[in-house]
C-alpha cells in the first residue's frame, strides 16, 4: 500500500442528481475511511478551489453525477488545480456524457447500440412537429425511448408506446435538455456491466453483469432506481454464458473506445436472441445502496473500500 | 441458462412485502430530487415555506434559554404532562384572543407543531375509508396525514374569497344523499397555504352553519393569522363556534419552527381524547421547548418582533407581486395575499407546472408544482410561490428567471400544440421543510 493519506470526495453539484451524488459520495468517503484514509466530502462550489490550494489532497474522487461532473467540468477544474483524480479525463467525459456522440463513437468501434436519432427543440419548431414526429416513428418504429441528450438517473426519460404520446414525451425531455435522443426500444433483459481497472497491469476488466428486474410495472425509472426494494438485482445476471461473455467484452471495449480510465459502467439490453446492445456508458456510476456498481463489486468479491482506495492510489501514481 | 452459476437475487429492502398499505406512496420522487438542488444558494428558491428566523434577536433568545436552564432546569429537562405546560396554555389563550377566541387554558393541548395536532385529530376521528373534506387547493402535509389514515379525501372548490359555501353545502348534501357523511372539513381560512387567499368575513358564518347542519367538525388550521400584512387580525372561525371547531395554532411562523410548539384548542370531550391520544403518540411534549416559548412570550417584546416580521414579509410580498406584474407573459394569473407566505400562480392553458420544473431549476429558480396540493391530480397548471425566505432582490431575480422559463414553455406549447404530460404522481412532491 502507498502512503495515501487524504482524499477529497467531490459530490453534490447543481444537477437534478445532486441528492443521489451526495449519497454516493458519502458512501465512497465512508468506505475510504474504513481503509484508514482521511476522506473529506466536498461540494463543487466557490469554496473548492481555495480549499484545494490551501491544503492540497493526495487525490480527488469525483462522484458527481450529471452536468458538473460527468460532463468533464469538475475534472477540468481538478486538472487546473493539479490534483490527481480518479476516473476519466475531461475530454473523454464530455464525449461519453453526450449520449449522441458516445453512440457514434461506439458505433465506429463496431459496438452495437439501438438505432436512434438526435433532434434539437428548434427542429420541431422550424420543420413542423407533426411531420417530424411522423418521420421519426416511421423510421424507428414503436415503442421508443425519448431521452435528454445528456443526463442521468432517467430524468426526462419516457418510454413511448403510442405515437400520439411522442410530443408529450419530447416536451418532458426538453425541460431537461434542448436536444432529444429518440431511440428504438429493444425488448430484453436489462443489465449493467461494471468495468474496473485496478492498475495491476491487467487493464480494464468487466465485473459480473448485474441484472435489473424492476418489480411491478417494470420500468427502471427514477423511483425504481432510488427506492429500496423496487428492483430485484441478480448478480450474475440470468443470461446465457455466451451473452454474459459478449456483454463483458462489449463493456470493456466501450470503456476503451470512449477513452475512459479506472472505472465505468455500461448499461446494456440483452435482446431476445441473446445479443447485448449498449444503452449508455457512465463515467461516474452511482454508488448508493441501490446502485449496480457496488453490487457488481460484491459479486466479484472485491471490497468496496479497498476498491476506492486502490483507484485513488492509481490516480496518485499516474 | 446453460451454466451452473448461482444467480443470487438481491433486493435492497429485505422488508419489502411487509409494509402497511399506507406506506405505498413512500417512494423516491423526481420532484423531491429537484428540490434537493433548490436548497443550494445558487438557486432562488420560491419553493420552501421557511420563516425568516434569522430576523430574531438570537443573542437575547440565547440568553433567555440559558436563564431558563439555570433557573428551571430540573423542570425544563423533565417529562411534562401530555396536555402541556399550564402556564404556556394560559399564554396561548392570550395569543388566540387576538383573533377573537375566548378560550380556557384547559381547552388547549400543546403539540409538536400544529402538524401533530392535525395528526391527533385525524387519529381520533377518521377510520380507513371515512371521508374528509378539504378546500382545494390545500396544505399538502394535511393531505399526507389524511392519506396516512387512509381517509377518502374529497375537495370543495375555493375562489379568491376562500372556500365557496354553496359548493360546500352541495357537496355535503350529495354525500348525505349517498348515505355518507364527512367526518371533518379541513380549512386554512386565513392567508391559506398554498392559495394565499382568505375566507371572506361574510362567508365565515355560512361555512360554520353548513358544517353544523351537516354534523361535520371544522378543523381550522391557522398558522399565518398573525402575519397580516395589510389590515388587522381576522376573526377566527373558532371565535364564533367553540363546539363545532377544532382550532390548530402554531408558533412556527410567528416565532421559530425549530421549537416545534403548536397547539389544538378543542371542545372539552374532543380535547380529553386528544390528550389520551397524545400520551400514546409522544408521552409528553418537550418541556424545554414549551417553557422556552412561554418565557419568550412573557419576557420578550413579541409584539415588536411580529411587527418586524410583518414589515419584512410585506416588503417581500410586494417585491414578488411587482415582479410578477412586470415580467410574466400574458395569460399568467396569480393571487394577491393579504398575509401569510404564499402566492398561487396559474399558468396559461396547456402548460404543466410539474413538467416545467426541471427547466426552472436549470434556470436556477424553484417553486412547488400545484398537483401536490390536491388529492385528485388537479393543479397541473398551478404553482405555489413563497416570498417568506429570500430577500426582495432575490425574489425579483427569481421571478424574472421564472418568467423566461414560462416564455420558453409557451413557445414549446405552440410548437407541439399540447401540454406535456407530467409523469404520474409518485412520491412526495413538496420540499422537506428544511429546503427553502
Amino acid at each position: 500500500m502507498s502512503d495515501l493519506a487524504r482524499v477529497i470526495v467531490l459530490a453534490g453539484g447543481l444537477s437534478p442528481e445532486r441528492e443521489v451524488s451526495l449519497r454516493s459520495g458519502a458512501r465512497v468517503a465512508e468506505a475510504l475511511r474504513r481503509t484508514g484514509v482521511e476522506a473529506e466530502l466536498r461540494d463543487i462550489d466557490g469554496d473548492l478551489l481555495p480549499a484545494l490550494a490551501a491544503d492540497p489532497p493526495d487525490a480527488a474522487f469525483p462522484v458527481l453525477h450529471g452536468a458538473p461532473g460527468e460532463d468533464g467540468m469538475a475534472r477540468e477544474v481538478l486538472e487546473l488545480a493539479g490534483v490527481p483524480y480518479v476516473g476519466a479525463r475531461p475530454d473523454a467525459c464530455r464525449s461519453t456524457f453526450d449520449k449522441s456522440v458516445a453512440k457514434d463513437l461506439l458505433g465506429r468501434a463496431g459496438l452495437p447500440t439501438p438505432k436512434s436519432v438526435t433532434l434539437p427543440r428548434e427542429a420541431f419548431h422550424d420543420l413542423g412537429a407533426a411531420a417530424l414526429v411522423d418521420r421519426v416513428t416511421a423510421v424507428l418504429g414503436l415503442p421508443l425511448f425519448v431521452k435528454p441528450r445528456a443526463g442521468g438517473s432517467a430524468f426526462g426519460v419516457t418510454r413511448v408506446e403510442d405515437a400520439a404520446r411522442l410530443p408529450e414525451a419530447l416536451m418532458a425531455c426538453f425541460a431537461y435538455h434542448d436536444q432529444a435522443l429518440i431511440e428504438r426500444c429493444v425488448a430484453g433483459t436489462e443489465i449493467a456491466v461494471a468495468v474496473a481497472d485496478l492498475g495491476d497491469g491487467a487493464g480494464p476488466r468487466a465485473l459480473p453483469a448485474v441484472e435489473i428486474a424492476p418489480v411491478g410495472e417494470g420500468i427502471y425509472d427514477y423511483t425504481a432506481r432510488y427506492t429500496a426494494g423496487a428492483v430485484d438485482f441478480y448478480a450474475p445476471a440470468r443470461i446465457s454464458a455466451e451473452a454474459a461473455e459478449e456483454a463483458a467484452r462489449i463493456a470493456v471495449e466501450a470503456h476503451v473506445a470512449l477513452g475512459l480510465r479506472d472505472l465505468s459502467r455500461t448499461d446494456l439490453i440483452v435482446d431476445q436472441e441473446g445479443r447485448p446492445q449498449v444503452l449508455e456508458t457512465n463515467v461516474a456510476p452511482g454508488m448508493v445502496e441501490t446502485s449496480t456498481y457496488p453490487i457488481a463489486l460484491a459479486a466479484a468479491g472485491i471490497d468496496f473500500g479497498e476498491f476506492c482506495r486502490t483507484l485513488c492510489e492509481v490516480a496518485v501514481q499516474r | 441458462m446453460g451454466d451452473d452459476t448461482t444467480h443470487s437475487s438481491q433486493n435492497t429492502d429485505p422488508w419489502r412485502g411487509r409494509y402497511a398499505d399506507r406506506a405505498a406512496g413512500m417512494v423516491a420522487s423526481e420532484v423531491r430530487a429537484l428540490f434537493a438542488v433548490a436548497s443550494r444558494p445558487e438557486i432562488v428558491s420560491l419553493a420552501g415555506g421557511m420563516p425568516a428566523v434569522g430576523a430574531l434577536p438570537l443573542e437575547e433568545v440565547g440568553d433567555m434559554m440559558a436563564g431558563l436552564v439555570r433557573d428551571r432546569g430540573a423542570e425544563a429537562l423533565q417529562y411534562g404532562s401530555a396536555q402541556g405546560d399550564a402556564s404556556l396554555r394560559e399564554s396561548i389563550t392570550e395569543v388566540m384572543a387576538r383573533e377573537g377566541i375566548d378560550a380556557d387554558p384547559d381547552d388547549v393541548i400543546v403539540t409538536v407543531g400544529s402538524q401533530q395536532a392535525l395528526d391527533l385529530v385525524t387519529r381520533i376521528f377518521v377510520d380507513p375509508g371515512d371521508t374528509v373534506l378539504t378546500e382545494a387547493p390545500t396544505y399538502v402535509t394535511a393531505l399526507g396525514v389524511f392519506a396516512a389514515y387512509q381517509a377518502r379525501i374529497e375537495h370543495v372548490p375555493m375562489d379568491e374569497h376562500g372556500v365557496v359555501p354553496e359548493a360546500l353545502d352541495e357537496h355535503l348534501t350529495r354525500l348525505a344523499a349517498a348515505g355518507r357523511r364527512a367526518k371533518l372539513f379541513y380549512t386554512v381560512p386565513t392567508f391559506s397555504n398554498p392559495a394565499g387567499v382568505t375566507l371572506a368575513a361574510e362567508r365565515r358564518p355560512r361555512v360554520l352553519e353548513i358544517c353544523r347542519r351537516h354534523g361535520v367538525l371544522v378543523l381550522e388550521d391557522n398558522p399565518y393569522g398573525l402575519l397580516h400584512l395589510d389590515a388587522g387580525p381576522t376573526r377566527a372561525l373558532r371565535a364564533d363556534d367553540p363546539e363545532g371547531v377544532v382550532y390548530l395554532g402554531s408558533f412556527s411562523k410567528t416565532l421559530a419552527p425549530g421549537l416545534r410548539v403548536g397547539w389544538a384548542c378543542a371542545p372539552a370531550a374532543v380535547r380529553a381524547k386528544l390528550v389520551l391520544a397524545a400520551e400514546s403518540a409522544m408521552l409528553s411534549h418537550s418541556a424545554f421547548a414549551q417553557l422556552a416559548v412561554d418565557r419568550y412570550l412573557r419576557t420578550q417584546p413579541w409584539d415588536e418582533q411580529l411587527k418586524e416580521f410583518r414589515e419584512m414579509y410585506r416588503t417581500r410580498r410586494d417585491a414578488m407581486l411587482d415582479a410578477l406584474s412586470a415580467t410574466m407573459p400574458p395569460g399568467v394569473t396569480w393571487t394577491r395575499p393579504a398575509g401569510g407566505f404564499f402566492v398561487w400562480l396559474t399558468l396559461p392553458e396547456g402548460l404543466d407546472a410539474k413538467a416545467m420544473l426541471p427547466r426552472a431549476v436549470g434556470a436556477r429558480v424553484a417553486y412547488v408544482p400545484g398537483t401536490g396540493f390536491y388529492a385528485d391530480g388537479s393543479g397541473t397548471a398551478n404553482m405555489r410561490l413563497s416570498y417568506c425566505f429570500p430577500p426582495a432582490e432575490r425574489i425579483r431575480d427569481g421571478v424574472r428567471r421564472l418568467a423566461d422559463v414560462v416564455g420558453t414553455e409557451l413557445s414549446l406549447r405552440d410548437t407541439f400544440g399540447r401540454a406535456p404530460a407530467s409523469a404520474p404522481d409518485q412520491g412526495p412532491q413538496t420540499p422537506a421543510p428544511d429546503l427553502a
